[in-house]
């Protein structure tokens, strides 16, 4: 099955996703967050909570506020470090206790800090890289069943609960299981923290949670004999300490979007910039998969009207991806089944958009996410159309595959409905395995047509994007319909200007050891 | 008069049901037999398991068929809806002009923590639903759509600000009652403040329904597949009356 699209336009479309994300690269390259100050010191070791459950790496940050930490926190807890010969732990509990305070080392010499840093730097990376390795063996030893990986949701505010599900969903076929954030989070500048059993439509990310399902999940791979992979999502104003606490636990995926927090969420865009290419530096090094988020695009305006709009966000999450020394196979690109089941030829319009997507980003493991807009609470046709987005999926060959629900819109998925839904998924792509390479779409057809039309729209709204600066044409509404401020929303507060001294001992290490880091392939 | 109604299968007041759930036990025969006197036990009879099976270790899935003894009175049901005698944007507009006489100030915003702007966006948004246009399309309307994570403090400051006249409240995310709790919360803040009076108050979502809002003390509530025209209609109606009484009452 082939488009026979217009090459000269995509290449042109990667030029101006180029021009687009070149001036927002030099804000990034010149700022930088609270966020990614407090992953700073997560990935040296500060873990745990302070009285009245503030994290350690909130506390510490803190302390120093509300001077903007222009030179990053890291170079004032090394001296500190050099000074006390504490443990990150130990000196950031008693800094947040008031026992100490990082002005007290003002004076230490700079060279001291940094060499104060560099065993726990060096720890940190040799951890991750240990935990990525742990997954190629792993990989290796079980393998998946091939793609589309069905990936399916558990959400049910209880880790010990989200655990049984998880096992249960792998048993049934599932090869990918996200644990779904409470509705809150993406909105509080913490991560919370230990195992959680209470939350609003979805179960808490911490630290503990994602160590007590990755082990969970090991267990059943090692019983089933394929390894089962754990997503989480590192959105919200916690995206780069998220993708710390993903490193450190093995997950395989996280849900990372350029974009969707400033639309969707009403977080500041420029702290967003900032923290997803810092998030997206420790995903590119420790080996985990972003999933994008296109998908919302869909969901909350008109799927055949936002097509080149997802196509667009595809190829400007592309590059920020590339820029955050992202390889092709951890680029999950988002795209949804959508459209008004109601619509004549809504399947073909569905296919046209993920085959472009599947030649326009050949290597990228393409995230198919299921219809939900039009599910309506009838769950025997929500099944039926169910089995169309499997039956598009597998034709075209998206790699992660979000198991749609009969019960969407009804309730977050029971244990029966997974089931159902995997079942559903199995049979179709069993059936229709290699239907896609015996196809032969007509030239000049609708499938074709509608295809190059919505490449040639894509290329006209990434155009006026490139002319207006990304940060004007999401101010101007200009994407999902929905318009930001560059300086409103969540979170801004806590984006600052680098000072002439800023440093962040593993920015450095991360972008040379991302760039020789071997391509290994990640998804079977 | 009353009118007795039972499912029906194929036959009249045959009450045929079809079920479907899982039980936490491994499949065998006897977990096909457990799910039947399960079934039997909720009062249900000629039961038959159609299928039974394994879903995982643990846990098995079964779709039964059986008959209800049981029956309702249709004909003393009453469930009012707020969609009925929905005009259109242009007879809203028209009505709105004539009876009240300047924009109507409405609001709408997911409150507490749910982020899921799907059906407030349908009703607000110019682009509306199902091709009616919404409320940000009308004349008749100032429309303010807050979005989503919306703290019930921060609506009501906002429409103690703006001097609103309707505001909708929106959740899609019920898990544990959440959905209940922030409407019941909104409600309570609004009479706290001496509000609820002089605003036209309106619940919506995909589990909502307009008996719901009446048990929280909302003026309407409205569920899925609900067109903004008919939330307009609603909205207009009710403020073009309330105002009317709040005229007659003045001396």
């Amino acid at each position: 099955m082939e488009l026979r699209i217009d090459r000269a336009c995509v290449a042109r479309c990667r030029e101006l996703a180029a021009a687009i994300a070149d001036p927002i690269e030099t804000f990034i390259a010149t700022h930088s967050t609270v966020a990614v100050e407090r992953a700073v010191l997560r990935l040296l070791g500060v873990d745990g909570v302070a009285a009245d459950e503030v994290p350690l790496a909130n506390a510490v940050l803190d302390s120093i506020a509300p001077a903007a930490p222009v030179d990053g926190v890291a170079t004032a807890f090394g001296k500190a470090l050099a000074e006390t010969g504490l443990e990150p732990t130990e000196l950031a509990r008693r800094i947040a206790t008031g026992e100490r305070a990082l002005a007290e080392f003002d004076g230490t010499p700079v060279a001291a800090a940094r060499g104060a840093l560099r065993p726990y730097v060096d720890e940190a990376l040799r951890a991750i890289g240990a935990r990525r390795q742990e997954r190629s063996a792993l990989l290796d030893r079980l393998g998946q069943l091939p793609p589309p990986l069905l990936y399916v949701i558990v959400a049910s505010g209880n880790i010990y609960e989200d655990r049984t599900a998880a096992v249960a969903a792998a048993e049934a076929g599932a090869q990918v299981i996200a644990v779904i954030r409470s509705t809150g989070q993406s909105l509080l500048d913490f991560v919370p923290y230990g195992p959680t059993t209470e939350g609003f439509g979805g179960t808490y990310a911490t630290q503990a949670n994602f160590a007590i399902m990755r082990s969970a999940l090991d267990e059943a791979g090692e019983k089933l004999g394929r390894y089962v992979m754990l997503t989480n999502y590192a959105s919200g104003l916690c995206m780069p300490e998220i993708a710390v606490m993903a490193a450190f636990e093995r997950l395989d995926m996280l849900l990372n979007d350029s974009m969707y927090g400033v639309l969707f969420r009403d977080i500041n865009m420029k702290r967003t910039f900032v923290d997803q290419h810092f998030s997206r530096m420790l995903n590119a090094f420790s080996g985990i998969v972003i999933n994008t988020g296109e998908d919302n695009y869909l969901t909350t305006a008109d799927a055949v009207e936002q097509a080149p709009a997802v196509l667009a966000s595809q190829f400007i999450n592309e590059e920020f991806a590339h820029r955050a020394g992202l390889p092709d196979a951890q680029i999950g690109l988002g795209d949804a089944y959508e459209i008004n089941p109601d619509l004549e030829d809504s399947f073909l319009y569905q296919v046209a958009q993920a085959q472009l997507a599947r030649e326009i980003f050949p290597n990228a493991p393409l995230k198919y996410m299921p219809p939900t807009k039009h599910m309506t609470g009838d769950i025997f046709k929500g099944h039926l159309i169910d089995a169309m987005f499997n039956l598009t999926s597998v034709m075209t060959h998206q790699t992660i595959h979000l198991c749609g629900m009969p019960t969407e819109a009804i309730h977050t998925p029971f244990l029966g409905d997974r089931a159902l839904a995997l079942e559903n998924a199995r049979y179709v792509m069993n059936a229709a395995r290699h239907f896609g390479d015996e196809v032969v779409l007509r030239p000049g057809g609708a499938i074709e047509r509608r295809a190059h039309a919505v490449l040639a729209d894509c290329e006209g709204l990434l155009e006026r994007v490139a002319a207006m600066g990304l940060m004007k044409a999401i101010e101007s509404g200009l994407f999902a319909d929905v318009a930001r401020a560059p300086e409103g929303g969540r979170g801004f507060e806590g984006v600052f200007a680098r000072g002439a001294d800023y440093y962040n001992p593993f920015e450095q290490a991360l972008s040379t050891s991302v760039r020789t880091a071997p391509n290994e392939k990640v998804t079977a | 008069m009353s009118k007795l109604v039972k499912p029906y299968g194929d036959t009249q007041n045959d009450g045929k049901v079809q079920l479907s759930f899982t039980l936490p036990v491994e499949w065998s025969e006897a977990a096909d037999e457990a799910a039947r006197q399960l079934v039997a036990k909720m009062g249900f009879t000629d039961v038959a398991v159609a299928d039974g099976r394994r879903i995982a270790s643990g846990f098995s899935f079964f779709v039964l068929y059986a008959s209800t003894p049981q029956a309702v009175d249709v004909e003393s049901i009453a469930a009012p809806s707020a969609r009925a005698g929905a005009m259109t944007m242009d007879e809203v507009d028209a009505f709105v002009a004539e009876r009240i006489g300047r924009k109507i100030r409405v609001a709408g915003a997911c409150i507490g923590t749910d982020a899921h702007t799907v059906g407030i966006d349908a009703i607000l948004n110019m682009k509306g639903y199902k091709g009616d246009y919404g409320l940000e399309r009308y004349h008749s309307f100032e429309t303010f759509n807050l979005g989503s994570q919306i703290a019930v403090e921060e609506l009501v400051r906002f429409a103690k600000e703006r001097r609103l006249d309707a505001l909708l409240a929106s959740q899609v995310v019920t898990q544990k009652g959440s959905d209940v709790k922030n409407f019941t919360a909104l409600g309570e803040l609004l009479e706290a403040e001496g509000l609820r009076d002089r605003i036209v108050l309106v619940c919506g979502g995909p589990r909502v329904t307009n008996r719901l809002a009446g048990e929280l003390g909302y003026d309407a509530g409205f569920g899925r597949g609900t067109l903004p025209s008919e939330v307009a209609s609603f909205i207009a109606v009710t403020l073009a009356e309330r105002l009317r009484r709040a005229e007659r009452a003045e001396p």
